[in-house]
């Protein structure tokens, strides 16, 4: 029960940081013309933070079971 | 070369696979083992998400906007992070009340009713039609391309082509009679469909592997890896646009929260996550696998767009199209094949899922409750509705996709494919309140829903639908451009003068403000009712009440005979009966007969209803065969508390069952403790007996000798007595000393506590034994300081204890040689008093039993006797005395180690008669 409740918790602690992470102001910080190796910053960054996003996500639901 | 017949064999091969996966999918699940119970199946068909639009339409978005394709995207990530909670409760809620679509859901919520269900039905079918008419659009289009290979062609205008030759009219005939084959070939009263969801997660393989096949191919075989299309791009000033973002934040958020609701409202989205849930626990594995998907599928849509942009400079090649032109351009057969292939399994995935969730709210919340109503007479005589229900099915999966071509031909040309999807979301999104309303607040009632859905449906409508039609010529279009009556106030994309938005953000802002405000506005007009207030709790406390309480709100009485042919009408008769066997296993009853009608029966029948012609018309019909009572308002809301106190009771119980054991255990312990003070009182008594038996024994035998033989001569005689007498006093002893020792154990021993100079004690003891030193030639050697901080004892006792420590040290020395110490250690609290002997010490395994009752170790026995001397509760009773003084009494010695002798010792707590009397006090 307990354990539960901190997975939920914590999907939404993800949930926030999602919303921070591609919502302006944050988006704003990254919309350069400069790039990161060769990729343009801005999509280097959506990819990126969706990425690690997804992997967090994965990390507390899968986690839960153990 | 790629010829018209080869393509068409090839689309038609790949149905027949899918069809063969469902049809094999099928069968395992009717032999017991399904191929969907699996997280990663679930999290594959949800990917159904993925259209064409995603398919050919993200491409063209990015040529347009950039980045603008991703918040479609980004939105379903994040609303995975909430699904945990909120799609756990919408299926628990579904599977409880075997609700079969949102239309349904929606009309279950807010007391079942069949106008509520039919609105939405309508909005859905009006909203999802356009979002059709994308897949037929994009379909067509592709395989008219693919057709003019080598050469790339854009197709002509559809409303150029007469009727009868239009492409996309056939295939919008083929997918419908294709989803009739999928979805309609038997009623299950749960809609499930394994055989489509096992083909439908095929799909979302096929799409995603043709996709990244082409971006594969154009990023690293048509350019040097994406650094190398980045950096060309960059050097073209239209391109470099792209890469960065121009800034409308009010159409990304607009896009995000409209996706967010997407991927949970679409019919389609319903359908798959709630409806065919197999497992709730697959819900966990798709919380990250389903946004993964989206992040690859999404992940060669920027190289894609500026390849094409790059090759395809002249602007005549639509960019909706890169996906199959760009491997045509290269002369690429195979993968323009596939990409066409793949393609066509995001339209087929999509449409098949889609017009079949459509079918069944059309039927059951459409259709059914206009036949209920006027043509009563006309269903009641027919036995079997089952094929009749199918039928409705099938021909509204016809006009579903009738309606969806309409569309295309009437509007489609007019925008992107993404555009056309925009339009299906925010119709979509129009459910979000009621939705969101349904699952978290118990105060919605019907007339609410019923005024926020028209409200923002009829707003979407007037500011997004017919702008559309507008666009396209079919309607006038100075509506668009002066406003409805020339009111520029109404100016259907600036309505109220509101601009700076682009034309979806404004329709969400105004239709939501519309559905939200309405149905907040008068939901908060009255008290909801008893049925709204019933289902409403269902609905809620979804996750809190482990068993619905449903049967508690039904009074009234109710027949098998009348129930069983009822469901008999709408699920075929064998299936009901089947069903009904089942429910009586259930209940442990025989058979049929003597089941008995209550609440939880008709439940049951309505559930079963339910999942075939939806929950407003099974709680029609099941209410007009059972005889009901309705239940005030009040009397649901006691139903409501005594529910809620139930929950209180029943944690009540368990804290007090808990009690209940642990009082248990204690008494058990308490029992064990008992008995074996029993069996320690018994050998105690025993003991004793035996003990005073032997002195007894001994003058008895001497008294009759002195008795029966006068001649024994005058020394004899003396010795005799003086053993009598020493005997005797050995029982008086004895007996005295069981006493004392029964005293102190029942605490009711007197104790003279008073403050006492051990010192003093210990030369007063010293004086009374010294008798016995002087007798046995034993030296007696002391180590005293001068003087002592007192302690609270008895000070008779403690004499007590000394005399017989000392004694017993005596009797171990041997004599003439023994050395008998004293010794007082002061502590920082406590008095320590060492009395050792050099005597031959007592092993290891008899130091603990010297301190029982009658236990005694040593070799030195009494000469006449042959018993050591002493009763064995003199060390017994010293202990308790030190005990009872808080103090502690032992002994040391190790004859193991070759050391003689042994050290008794006991401590006492220094202690003033004032602070003995405060605490006291405070116990």
């Amino acid at each position: 029960m307990n354990r539960s409740r901190l997975t939920g918790q914590r999907l939404v602690a993800a949930f926030l940081l999602g919303c921070i992470l591609f919502n302006y102001p944050l988006l704003f910080l990254f919309n350069r013309g400069t790039h990161l190796f060769g990729i343009p910053l801005l999509y280097a960054y959506i990819f990126l933070a969706w990425a690690g996003l997804i992997a967090l996500m994965a990390w507390i639901i899968e986690r839960r079971s153990d | 070369m790629l010829q018209g017949w080869f393509i068409v064999l090839a689309s038609f091969a790949y149905l027949g696979v899918l069809f063969a996966i469902a049809w094999y999918s099928d069968r395992r699940a009717d032999a017991g083992h399904s191929i969907i119970a699996n997280p990663t199946i679930y999290a594959l068909s949800l990917a159904v998400y993925c259209t064409t639009w995603t398919y050919y339409g993200s491409v063209g978005r990015a040529a347009a906007t950039g980045i603008g394709f991703l918040p479609i995207y980004l939105g379903p990530t994040l609303m995975m992070t909430l699904w945990w909670f909120a799609m756990l409760k919408m299926i628990r809620i579904a599977k409880a009340n075997r609700l079969t679509s949102i239309a349904d859901f929606v009309a279950a919520r807010y007391g079942k009713s069949h106008l509520l269900g039919g609105l939405v039905t309508i909005i859905a079918v009006v909203g999802v039609v356009p979002y059709i008419a994308l897949q037929l659009k994009a379909v067509s289009n592709s395989f008219s391309i693919l057709l003019h290979y080598p050469a790339i062609v854009m197709p002509a205008r559809a409303n150029a082509v007469p009727l009868l030759q239009d492409s996309t009219l056939y295939v919008a005939l083929i997918l419908a009679a294709f989803t009739i084959l999928f979805g309609t070939r038997h009623l299950d009263a749960t809609e499930r469909h394994e055989g489509m969801v096992a083909a439908i997660a095929f799909e979302s393989v096929v799409k995603l592997l043709a996709f990244i096949a082409v971006g594969l191919f154009v990023t690293f075989d048509l350019y040097g890896g994406f650094t190398d299309i980045f950096a060309r791009a960059s050097n073209e000033p239209k391109l470099d646009a792209l890469l960065r973002f121009d800034g409308d934040y009010s159409s990304w958020a607009s896009l995000t929260f409209l996706s967010m609701a997407a991927i949970m409202l679409l019919p389609r989205q319903f359908q798959i996550a709630v409806v065919e849930n197999v497992n709730e626990n697959h819900l966990r594995r798709a919380v990250w696998q389903f946004p993964l998907y989206l992040l690859l599928i999404n992940l060669f849509v920027l190289p894609i767009t500026l390849g094409g942009l790059l090759h395809f400079d002249n602007g005549e090649v639509d960019a909706d199209t890169f996906v199959l032109t760009l491997p045509m351009a290269f002369h690429q057969q195979g993968l323009a094949l596939l990409a066409f292939i793949g393609g066509l399994s995001a339209a087929t995935g999509m449409v098949i899922v889609e017009t079949i969730a459509l079918s069944t709210m059309i039927c059951n919340d459409l259709i059914m409750p206009i036949m209920l109503r006027w043509q009563w007479l006309g269903l009641s005589q027919r036995v079997d509705l089952s094929w009749q229900l199918l039928n409705i099915r099938r021909w509204a999966i016809v006009i579903i996709l009738l309606l969806g071509y309409l569309y295309f031909r009437v509007a489609g040309e007019a925008y992107a494919l993404v555009g056309i999807g925009l339009i299906s979301f925010s119709a979509v999104a129009q459910f979000a309140p009621v939705i969101i309303g349904a699952l978290y607040w118990k105060g919605g009632t019907r007339p609410g829903a019923l005024a926020g859905l028209s409200a923002g449906f009829l707003v979407w409508g007037y500011t997004l639908l017919l702008p559309s039609f507008a666009k396209s010529g079919w309607l006038p279009s100075d509506f668009v451009e002066s406003g409805l009556f020339g009111a520029t106030l109404l100016k259907p994309q600036q309505l109220f003068g509101l601009t700076g938005l682009d034309e979806i953000a404004h329709c969400l802002f105004w239709s939501m403000l519309a559905n939200i405000g309405a149905y907040l506005g008068v939901s908060l007009l009255r008290q909801p009712n008893v049925r709204e207030a019933g289902q409403a709790t269902l609905f809620v406390d979804a996750l809190r009440v482990a068993q619905a309480p449903g049967a508690r709100f039904w009074r009234g009485s109710a027949h098998v005979r009348d129930l069983l042919p009822l469901i008999g009408r709408f699920l075929g008769p064998e299936k009901a009966r089947d069903a009904f066997n089942q429910y009586a296993q259930r209940r442990g009853v025989e058979s049929l007969d003597k089941l008995e009608a209550d609440a939880d029966l008709v439940l049951y029948a309505e559930g079963l209803l339910a999942g075939a012609i939806g929950s407003a018309s099974a709680r029609v019909m099941v209410a007009s065969v059972v005889q009901e009572e309705a239940l005030g308002l009040d009397e649901v809301m006691n139903i409501l508390d005594e529910a809620s106190q139930m929950r209180a009771y029943s944690r009540q119980l368990e804290r007090q069952s808990r009690e209940l054991s642990a009082a248990t255990h204690n008494l058990r312990t308490a029992n064990e403790r008992l008995k074996e003070l029993d069996r320690l009182k018994d050998d105690f008594m025993s003991t004793i007996t035996h003990e005073l038996r032997t002195p007894l024994t001994s003058i008895r035998a001497f008294s009759e000798m002195l008795r029966d033989d006068p001649r024994t001569d005058l020394e004899e005689r003396k010795r005799f007595l003086g053993i009598i007498v020493a005997e005797a006093e050995r029982l008086t002893r004895l007996i005295n000393q069981v006493l004392d020792l029964a005293k102190i154990e029942s605490g009711k021993a007197e104790w003279h506590t008073a403050e006492v100079d051990l010192r003093e004690v210990i030369l007063q003891s010293v004086d009374a034994a010294s008798q016995l030193f002087k007798e046995r030639g034993i030296a007696l050697d002391m180590d005293l300081p001068d003087s002592v901080p007192p302690v609270l004892a008895d000070r008779d006792r403690l004499i007590q204890v000394m005399i017989n420590l000392l004694s017993n040290a005596v009797k171990f020395c041997v004599p003439k040689a023994g050395v008998v110490t004293v010794r007082i250690r002061p502590a920082t609290d406590t008095l320590q008093v060492d009395i050792a002997d050099n005597g031959p010490g007592i092993r290891r395994e008899d130091q603990t039993i010297i301190f029982e009752k009658f236990r005694q170790g040593g070799q030195s026995s009494d000469v006449l006797t042959g018993k050591p001397q002493g009763t064995g509760l003199g060390l017994p009773i010293s202990r308790q005395i030190i005990e009872h003084y808080r103090g502690r009494l032992w002994v040391e010695s190790a004859p193991e180690d070759g050391r003689a002798g042994a050290t008794f010792s006991f401590t006492l707590p220094v202690g003033f008669l004032g602070r003995l009397k405060d605490e006291e006090e405070h116990a």
